[in-house]
């Protein structure tokens, strides 16, 4: 939206931008009230008072304790409020819903990098449907960055050695801006991308071309090459914990602690393997610290989550998410070994 | 003005000669000079780099200079003005110069202390010129890990040491600052006598003691990581990045209100003398600076909403930062009540105390949505963020610090500068700044992220306007430097009491006598009393 030219307002793109927007709203109405209440009271008394004779004096008034109250109160309230809207837009922005569709993304100097489910990996561009909760599970190879949507008014940090996330829910058709919001060096404005919001039927068609096999596969074939799966055998009598519908799920820790199986405790499993080792296990697993690219752990966190069919979230068409193509994918480098 | 007017035959600046006379001084006027001087070197070199990066952004296309020159740019612009202008500003030099006499005492309680100060001041500085010498940095003056620790092939060791050093400055200065206020006040100064600038240095000296120390040591672990290798703030050693974020702004949010605290003391001073009437509620002033440096170091990670923590964390940052709104608000309110029935006079000092008044009233308002959490989302990282703080920390601690310069420059060195011209530069000042920061509020919520070196086209227009507003607030800025040294010399003699103030700074000679005052003063009234004759009642004893 622009006045005389001159661009004041982004475009809304998401669910939640309209819900941003409005609180804005309503704070630019507070700070303009008081930035003109206070503009025209000075204003005024500066007319009104303005010293008329040299030695003129103003008028002995040591204070008012009613008024102090009122311009401490008043604000109080009117801060609270903002307080607690703000919070709640931002609870709404920050728990992505359950059937949330996800991507994995992955920034580095200076680049994004984007990984979908289905298989489609995309650099600096992104393509989402409309009309569907996305959920962007972020990571950073190397320094601190911010994925940032203006359209869809989120962002979040990008933190090596750690997973963060958003959601949006796109709501109209185009294209807009990535921006990487974390200073990250040299190229830091250079590290721009953009995201185009498909129509259901569009991004369909976008999805079915040029896939290499889904995410879920690539892991399946990191796995196998790694020779995970030597240990981690399906019966459950390898030397290593079977893999197999564990995800989301408790699971007893040798020094009688319990941990849920999510992103991070995978991720920390690998790279880290004698931190937190499953009860009646030996410590046996060698660390991939430094031998997995970021990319490389996703697919395998997502070939993980397929052995556990119930907790697969919402994937996209009917691309299997089980790893039954192990081969990696022809054409390509090795998966998860490009570093 | 009174043409019998003569300027004392002895004075501090006359009492000694020589260039050992003034590196050697133990005279908190002196000193106050040195740091003048100094401080004003750094802001010109500040200065310079923000024209850089104007003139940078004029384009979209990132044609002026290279990214990484850019890069280096903002970053010394950031610590320079930060650490090097920002910080010692007016504590340094009108805190330094004032509160001694404003208490009726003849020095700070630590003379030499004061000199060590200065000249930690100085090594440190040399750190971050010697840096720049070398090829500059290009962490951002925020440093943030690992970046600055790992990644970053710039001169990050030297101006890391810089800033630790001189950190020590800052805590001498407030330790001294803190002692001479309970220690040296003249017989009947009482703490509800003081002048409220004695109060915003007593509030920011707090902080510096407490906080600084917190710096040191977060620039140290980066010195550490990043020299020999061991593993703190980088996940690659098995660091925590995040945790360098929660150290650095543990210190780096309480150092805003060591930018804008005393400038707010300025204010209290500025609008009571020019309307010539005691500031309403004086005790609610008074202990909202201490409130703003409380509450100051609990909502430090107001700049992290985004950086992963906790959904219920960010609430309660968001909440704690709401309270330090409030003593902040109450402050401005208390001003424009002062104002009422008051006898205004706009000489050069109040046009700033009013350009300060907008400026920080849009400041502390826009640092609204920043606390918001709904809307910080979205605003946090962008152009809007670097529109507020240049408000609070330029709009207001700058404002302050010119104001109050205007205030005291007669007092610090006996004449008056032209009226004609400083009332252009306060209006100068004025106008170029909210036409250089006020499209950024705009162009941060159409989304453009801070620290681009390029960008697309259509944020160019607002980039533009602010650019253009930049040169008018870049002559407002450079006309005093004309007119005060003028004034050095051809100035009108002042006078001791040249606005007729209240206060027992306007008691002594202009420029004052080495010792301040030949007697002790003994204080019988309340500050900020105007009686149409004298100022204010001071028995000589």
């Amino acid at each position: 939206m622009s006045l005389f030219g001159i661009p004041i307002f982004p475009e809304q793109a998401s669910s939640f931008a309209m819900d941003v927007d409005m609180l804005y709203f309503f704070i630019v109405a507070v700070s303009a009230f008081f930035s003109l209440l206070i503009a025209v009271l000075v204003i005024v008394f500066g007319i009104k008072f303005r010293r008329k004779r040299v030695n003129e004096v103003g008028a002995r008034i040591e204070g008012n304790l009613p008024m102090e109250l009122m311009w401490s109160v008043i604000p109080t309230v009117i801060a609270m409020v903002m307080f607690g809207w703000g919070a709640s837009v931002f609870y709404h922005l920050r728990r992505a819903p359950d059937e949330s569709m996800q991507i994995y993304a992955v920034g580095k100097q200076w680049m994004w990098k984007f990984q979908h489910l289905e298989g489609q990996r995309e650099i600096n561009e992104l393509h989402v449907p409309m009309g569907r909760p996305i959920k962007i599970t972020v990571t950073s190879e190397d320094v601190l960055h911010s994925l940032f949507f203006p359209a869809f008014r989120t962002k979040i940090d990008a933190i090596p050695g750690r997973y963060t996330e958003l959601w949006f829910e796109a709501t109209k058709p185009g294209t807009y801006h990535i921006f990487c919001a974390e200073y990250c060096g040299t190229n830091h404005s250079g590290m721009i991308g953009s995201v185009h919001v498909l129509e259901p039927a569009a991004y369909q068609s976008w999805l079915a071309g040029g896939s290499e096999g889904s995410l879920a596969d690539r892991g399946g074939a990191l796995f196998n090459q790694l020779a995970c799966n030597t240990c981690h055998l399906d019966t459950g009598q390898g030397r290593g914990p079977s893999l197999n519908n564990i995800w989301g799920k408790p699971v007893e820790l040798s020094d009688g602690s319990t941990v849920v199986v999510d992103e991070a405790y995978v991720r920390e499993s690998i790279l880290n393997s004698q931190a937190k080792v499953v009860r009646g296990f030996q410590p046996l697993m060698p660390t991939f610290q430094g031998l997995i690219s970021e990319e490389g752990l996703v697919s395998l966190i997502e070939y993980i989550r397929s052995l556990s069919p119930a907790s697969t979230p919402a994937a996209t068409g009917a691309q299997g998410a089980t790893g039954a193509q192990g081969a990696p994918p022809a054409g390509t480098t090795k998966p998860g070994m490009d570093r | 003005m009174d043409a019998t007017r003569k300027i004392p035959s002895l004075h501090y600046l006359n009492n000694g000669h020589g260039l050992a006379s003034w590196l050697l001084t133990k005279d908190h006027k002196r000193i106050a000079v040195l740091y003048l001087i100094t401080v004003s070197i750094f802001f010109f070199l500040g200065g310079l780099m923000a024209v850089g990066i104007r003139l940078e952004l004029t384009t979209p296309e990132g044609d002026f200079v290279t990214a990484d020159t850019y890069n280096k740019m903002f970053t010394l612009h950031g610590v320079i003005m930060v650490f090097f202008f920002l910080i010692p500003s007016i504590p340094a030099v009108l805190g330094n110069f004032l509160i001694p006499i404003m208490i009726g005492a003849k020095d700070l309680a630590f003379p030499k202390i004061n000199l060590l100060s200065y000249y930690i001041y100085a090594v440190g500085g040399i750190f971050v010129l010697s840096a720049i010498a070398m090829g500059g940095v290009d962490t951002g003056w925020t440093f943030y890990t690992p970046y600055s620790s790992a990644a970053s092939n710039t001169n990050v060791v030297p101006t890391a040491l810089g800033i630790f050093i001189t950190g020590f400055s800052s805590i001498l200065t407030g330790l001294n600052f803190i002692v001479t206020i309970h220690r040296m006040r003249a017989p009947g100064m009482t703490w509800f006598r003081l002048p409220l600038f004695i109060w915003a240095h007593y509030a920011v000296s707090l902080i510096q003691v407490l906080g600084t120390p917190v710096i040191a040591i977060t620039v140290l672990m980066l010195f550490v990581e990043r020299a020999f290798g061991f593993g703190i703030f980088d996940p690659a050693r098995g660091g925590d990045p995040v945790l360098f974020q929660h150290l650095f702004w543990f210190y780096s949010h309480p150092a805003v209100y060591i930018m804008i605290l005393p400038a707010l003391g300025v204010m209290s001073e500025l609008i009571a003398n020019f309307s010539r009437k005691k500031i309403f509620g004086y005790s609610f002033v008074a202990f909202s600076s201490l409130a703003i440096a409380v509450f100051g170091f609990i909502v430090w990670a107001h700049h992290m909403f985004v950086s992963g923590i906790s959904v219920y964390a960010a609430m309660v940052f968001s909440f704690l930062s709401f309270s330090v709104a409030i003593p902040s608000a109450v402050k401005v309110f208390n001003w424009t009540a002062t104002l009422y029935k008051g006898s205004i006079s706009f000489d050069t000092p109040m046009l700033y105390a009013y350009g300060f008044l907008g400026l920080f009233a849009i400041g502390g308002l826009t640092g609204l949505f920043l606390a918001t959490l709904g809307t910080d989302i979205h605003l946090h990282d962008t152009y809007f963020v670097v529109a507020h703080f240049h408000y609070i920390m330029v709009g207001g601690a700058i404002m302050g610090y010119l104001g109050g310069l205007h205030f005291w420059w007669p007092k610090m060195f006996g004449r008056m500068y032209s009226e004609f011209f400083s009332r252009i530069s306060a209006i100068l000042v004025f106008v170029g700044f909210n036409l250089t920061f006020f499209p950024q509020f705009v162009v941060g919520y159409i989304g453009m992220p801070r620290r681009y070196h390029a960008y697309p086209d259509e944020f160019q227009v607002l980039n533009v306007m602010s650019s253009a507003g930049a040169s008018v607030l870049g002559l407002g800025y450079l006309l005093p430097a004309f007119y005060f040294l003028y004034s050095l010399k051809k100035g009108e003699v002042a006078g001791p009491n040249p606005w007729g103030a209240s206060g027992l700074e306007w008691e002594v000679p202009s420029p004052p006598p080495t010792e301040n005052f030949a007697v002790t003063p003994r204080v019988t009234s309340e500050p900020y009393e105007f009686t149409p004759r004298v100022a204010r009642e001071v028995e000589l004893v």
